[in-house]
């Protein structure tokens, strides 16, 4: 897929749009869209209003810990215990963010240019980011995850829009059908993107030891399943380069 | 209205705050490291690991109405989807859409 013409250099805005367009070409716009009739029907049932669960997404940006923010609010957690648990439930954002950033930073770009690129990391967008990245010159990549990430979130509106309206009226059946596209659609996407060794055997034991790590009640399941599938899948990549 | 406040106050410090803290650490962390480094293929390795570890959980112990359908029946669907993704010249729409008929027939037939 030919995204930007190879000889011309197109303005910060051409890319900005761009990316824009990769995003509603993309499969995870309308995933986004229909992740986030769930979680607005879930906020009508605890009674935010429909204003909080935008601000909720334009300030959290991780379906995650939105979901985690509105029921501990909602069941009447303490704010302490709902930090903590929206704290640990975004862990997964800094090695996500940590391999997104030096696929568009430059040698002279200021930090204050990747704070946005970096708000905007969220899983959908680094999936795709990170598909679609490396086929572009590197000046043109800070505008074009821009448009990404904006756009995305724009879908994540769309679909806290219609959800708060549909939220009554919601039958089961189609709620377990919207929870389904998240496992679904990340599977796939990952799948697509793994190039290395590393990354096919992260996503193997990943996926074995996510389940495994939370049936035996290990606290940090998650963290965990990060810290040793990831390491692990490294370690055995690294080896086999070494012997080569 | 000061309830009203109270909630905004209530998403910056304890929805805004924790979350966003992963993400400003990740910014400081990325700036020495490029992407040939060890580092970072690591790190791609543990942010992999952690969305796989994700997907897994949601398909094995999932949230709300969607542990109303039978665990054979998510099973079935994911590998539908997957089956779709290999065959359809590698498309997410087609791998996506499978998984959802597949499940949404099989909830039905099992009269969710």
């Amino acid at each position: 897929m030919s995204i930007v013409p190879a000889a011309s250099s197109p303005s910060a805005t051409a890319m900005f749009f761009a990316g824009a367009r990769a995003a509603w070409l993309s499969v995870m716009a309308y995933v986004l869209i229909g992740t986030y009739i769930g979680i607005a029907a879930l906020a009508h049932d605890f009674g935010f209003s429909l204003w909080w669960l935008a601000a909720s997404t334009v300030l959290v940006w991780a379906a995650p810990a939105q979901v985690i923010l509105v029921s501990a609010l909602g069941a009447g957690a303490t704010p302490v215990e709902t930090a903590l648990a929206v704290g640990l439930s975004s862990v997964r954002l800094l090695p996500t963010v940590i391999s997104l950033l030096p696929l568009i930073k430059r040698p002279g770009t200021r930090n204050r240019d990747l704070v946005l690129p970096a708000h905007l990391t969220a899983v959908s967008m680094w999936i795709e980011a990170l598909r679609l990245l490396p086929a572009l010159p590197r000046e043109n990549r800070i505008p074009f995850a821009n448009g990404l990430g904006l756009s995305f979130m724009l879908a994540a509106q769309v679909g806290g829009g219609i959800g708060y309206y549909l939220a009554t009226s919601l039958p089961p059946l189609l709620s377990a059908a919207l929870l389904f596209l998240t496992p679904m659609s990340f599977l796939i996407s990952t799948t697509r993107n793994c190039r290395l060794l590393s990354d096919w055997l992260a996503l193997a034991f990943g996926l074995v030891l996510g389940p495994l790590l939370a049936v035996w009640q290990v606290g940090l399941d998650l963290l965990w399943t990060g810290i040793v599938g990831g390491s692990v899948a490294y370690g055995i990549y690294r080896l086999r380069e070494a012997r080569k | 209205m000061s309830g009203e406040l109270h909630v905004y106050v209530l998403l910056v410090l304890v929805g805004f705050l924790p979350n966003e803290i992963w993400r400003m650490l990740g910014l400081v962390v990325a700036r020495g490291i490029d992407e040939e480094s060890e580092f970072f293929t690591w790190a791609r390795a543990v942010a992999i690991a952690v969305l796989a570890g994700v997907i897994a959980k949601i398909i094995v112990l999932p949230p709300g109405t969607l542990a109303g359908v039978p665990l054979g029946i998510r099973l079935v669907a994911i590998a539908c989807g997957f089956a779709a993704f290999l065959a359809v010249r590698r498309s997410v729409f087609a791998a996506v859409l499978t998984g959802e008929v597949v499940l949404t027939l099989g909830a039905l037939a099992y009269g969710l």
